[in-house]
């Protein structure tokens, strides 16, 4: 382990063990979490399909603890969303979300889960950013295994940057309005802005 | 290490700690009052979100007891306005949408897609395209049953057949990738031709699938078709007779297992399929069990027509000869005028079909995928209606699953062989 | 031409409107809505016709205004292997409404609904007429309709608060809480929607 001392510690102070001790304690759990992160495969679309590809035996995600999928969301740590989200599908995967017990964490899988994608239309959330947090965005449509599987190392890296001692619970935040929503309108009409080629094809003929 | 007697008394009701037999008399503290058995039923919700639903799709079963009564399925939990976008944009444009709609065989659509263009505008492929097309809507057939046969093992408890019909799937994807690029979104057509030509390799390597692909249903059928457990569950289960199968208009397996011999490719036929060797199963009793008998000899018979189609693989242009929809080659583009004209219009202003309209239907894994164009004389279709075999088929799940059990309904959803994609759209 | 044609106008004479042949080849037939389910039934029982499978059902909003909405129907002669267009003509600007022939075909009733819920025509007789695709308060419109744009009428962010507000337990259907209002497991508030008829309800905007 890699540990960087902050300078007013000095080896034999009680601060210096307490976080030695707390480092030990966050490496620990945060090793136990990473490395078996119980996958709640949310796949709707195409995404699903590679999802499932992946969990198969060439790509295999027993290899990170990940084979037990959750269908229960109790039971889950990590949201998989695979897949484009339409707006009927919008309070289901909120709903979801907020079944799952701390701490969790949100994959969102392909471009449509992250962007809209190519939907940029009447049906389709541009984003499911804009209805639950995210932790890490996989690219791709759909995206190979190996990139899911980046995506989930990326993600076990930045479980093990995380500690218990943190004041702040990033993943514990509450909507910000009665109606749900977790950015302000504004916001969310300036990220579902069309852009690159959905800006020209608004024109039928 | 050391070896010790352990005495345990054990006693179960009837047989002491001996084995001989005990009577042990019945008391009954108080009497218990008979427990009150309405004939309530019960209104279950089965999703969006659940394992066995082969998407989000809700299912309200109704259930008397344990038996469903009614189910009322949900859908749109998918809806992606793909019919809505393909006004939006040009026929080749509209390819990629295709991927997207029925992703389980993404080939089989791009090629019904290209199809309906072509009939709309009244072009002629070559014949190597032709070929070619087949080779595409025959491995796009075994991808998709391979996925089928995966999920519903799973659904009825058989975890290993998964495993073998990916790893298969792995293999088409190999050579799906090879060719195009994708593993998943090939968009493999255009209008007049395809995106690609095959590569080296292609052959050796889809003439070695064909050699090793029935080993695997070889397995897949001595582990499932006579298994005492996949037979109780499946056979008499979700049964449509032929009659009721055309009024509810379903096509594809679910069809021919209730004993309608009709495939499009026999019956309509395209591509030049009527010049092919192969055979349709017809199903006899309309059960899960004969779908899923149908659904493994198609893929059997697949593997003929692919093997077919190799050896009789044309050489010559896989595009037709027309500047003014084919795109030209790039080093002509870029030294030719005339050609980086064709190439201008081509992608600034797209193709042009004539006024009208026209419907092309095809023999998809799931059923009869058809795609309608009406065209008002532009480059960007007026309406791009897409006929949904599985939202069709999916009609008919109430009438399937009355009477059952809430386990069996798992069975019978799975035996349509949905893709919510495709049934929301 | 297909010869079902002639038997058309001889047995129904003026109801039937224009024919030709399509790109593709199948003969396509223009029949007035108010006799729709009169052909469509001769259609299917005729012995020489047997019209027993139904293809599709859909509609088409042409971009010039001055054109009408039709509705088209493709049925299907299994043994001889034909396949017929029938189109009903409506007027775009005015009432949408035909006769619903899932009494014919009970693939039908899924068919109907999606085009009810797609450019708003309704279907007299049809048993269960509500939205398919979009939920049932969906309060943007008939989004294939021409007059519907690409992404909805509202802002991105009124359409993120609507869909978060549907309430999915709110989405049963009227038969549906109808089942277990029976068993008396129904909590008030679905028992009041279910005695006032409806099926949810749009959130107050802002």
């Amino acid at each position: 382990m890699k540990h960087v001392l902050e300078t007013k510690e000095v080896a034999g102070s009680p601060n210096f063990h307490l976080t030695r001790f707390e480092k030990l304690v966050d490496w620990a759990v945060n090793q136990s979490r990473a490395n078996s992160l119980w996958p709640m495969p949310f796949g709707t679309a195409c995404c699903a399909i590679e999802f499932m590809a992946t969990a198969a035996s060439r790509y295999d995600l027993a290899r990170f603890g990940m084979e037990r999928q959750a269908f229960s969301p109790r039971q889950a740590d990590v949201l998989i969303c695979a897949g484009r989200l339409p707006f009927k599908l919008a309070p289901v995967i909120r709903r979801i979300y907020d079944q799952m017990p701390q701490p969790k964490w949100v994959i969102s899988m392909g471009a449509c889960a992250s962007t809209g994608g190519i939907f940029d239309n009447y049906a389709m959330v541009q984003g499911i950013d804009t209805i639950v947090p995210v932790d890490v965005y996989v690219p791709g449509c759909p995206p190979r295994p190996e990139g899911l599987l980046y995506g989930i190392l990326l993600l076990h890296k930045k479980i093990k940057g995380e500690s218990l001692f943190d004041a702040v619970r990033r993943r514990d935040e509450q909507p910000l309005d009665e109606h749900g929503l977790r950015l302000a309108p504004a916001e969310i009409d300036e990220i579902s802005e069309p852009f690159g080629n959905s800006v020209h094809q608004f024109r039928s003929a | 290490m050391s070896k010790r007697t352990v005495e345990l008394e054990v006693a179960t009701t009837g047989v002491d700690a001996h084995g001989d037999p005990v009577r042990v008399p019945l008391g009954v503290a108080e009497e218990a009052p008979e427990p009150e058995i309405g004939g309530e039923h019960l209104l279950i919700n089965l999703g969006p979100q659940h394992p066995a639903t082969h998407g989000v799709l809700r299912l309200v079963v109704e259930l008397d007891g344990e038996t469903v009564v009614r189910v009322i399925p949900h859908l749109g939990y998918l809806h992606s306005g793909f019919e809505k976008l393909g006004e939006y944009r040009h026929y080749n444009q509209i390819i990629p949408l295709t991927d997207r709609t029925d992703y389980l065989s993404p080939m089989a659509n791009n090629v019904a897609l290209a199809l309906a263009a072509e009939k709309l505008m009244g072009i002629a492929i070559t014949p190597r395209c032709t070929v070619l097309r087949v080779i595409a809507c025959e491995m796009s057939r075994i991808i998709s049953h391979m996925v089928w046969l995966g999920t519903t093992a799973i659904d009825l408890g058989a975890f290993t057949p998964f495993l073998w019909a990916f790893q298969e799937r792995e293999r088409i994807y190999n050579l799906q990738e090879m060719w195009t690029g994708a593993r998943l979104t090939t968009s493999l057509t255009r209008v007049g031709g395809m995106m690609a030509d095959i590569p080296d390799g292609f052959v050796e390597g889809l003439r070695h699938f064909i050699a090793t692909y029935p080993k695997t249903l070889g397995e897949i059928d001595r582990i499932l078709t006579r298994n005492a457990i996949w037979a109780g569950r499946t056979q008499g289960i979700g049964v449509l007779t032929a009659d009721e199968a055309i009024n509810y208009s379903l096509s594809g397996p679910m069809l021919r297992a209730s004993g309608v011999p009709w495939d499009m490719r026999k019956d309509q036929p395209y591509l030049d399929y009527e010049t092919y060797d192969f055979e349709v199963p017809v199903g006899e009793h309309g059960d899960v069990y004969d779908r899923y008998l149908v659904r493994l000899e198609e893929c059997y018979q697949s593997n003929r027509i692919l093997a077919q189609a190799l050896d009789r693989l044309p050489d010559g242009p896989i595009n037709v000869d027309d500047p003014r929809v084919i795109l030209p080659p790039k080093s002509r583009a870029m030294s030719d005028m005339e050609a980086m004209i064709f190439h201008f219009k081509q992608v600034m202003e797209g193709v042009k079909a004539p006024v009208g309209e026209a419907y092309v239907g095809v023999e998809n894994p799931k059923g009869e995928l058809g795609y309608y164009f009406v065209s008002d004389g532009t480059a960007k279709p007026v309406r791009w209606r897409i006929r949904p075999p599985a939202f069709i088929n999916l009609g008919a799940i109430s009438k399937m699953a009355e009477g059952h059990l809430l386990s069996d309904l798992i069975a019978i959803n799975a035996s349509i062989d949905i893709v919510m994609g495709e049934v929301d759209r | 031409m297909n010869p079902t044609v002639e038997g058309l106008k001889a047995t129904f004479g003026d109801a039937i409107g224009r024919a030709g042949v399509a790109r593709d080849g199948l003969s396509v037939v223009v029949v007035r809505a108010e006799r729709l389910r009169d052909v469509v039934r001769w259609l299917k029982d005729t012995p020489g016709q047997a019209y027993t499978y139904l293809v599709d059902i859909t509609a088409v909003e042409y971009r010039d205004r001055e054109r009408p909405l039709e509705l088209v129907y493709q049925l299907r002669a299994m043994e001889r292997k034909t396949d017929l267009r029938v189109k009903v003509e409506l007027d775009p600007q005015g009432e949408l409404a035909v006769d619903s022939v899932t009494p014919l075909w009970a693939g039908a009733n899924w068919l109907e609904r999606e085009v009810y819920d797609m450019f708003g025509v309704v279907f007299a007789g049809h048993p269960d007429l509500r939205r398919i695709l979009m939920w049932e308060t969906y309060a943007e419109g008939y989004p294939l309709r021409k007059d519907f744009p690409l992404r909805g009428r509202f802002s991105r962010s009124e359409q993120v608060r609507q869909a978060l507000n549907t309430n999915p337990e709110a989405n049963y259907s009227l038969e549906e809480l109808s089942i277990a209002e029976a068993s008396d497991g129904l909590p008030a508030d679905m028992r009041e929607r279910l005695r006032r008829g409806e099926r949810g309800r749009v959130p107050e905007s802002e």
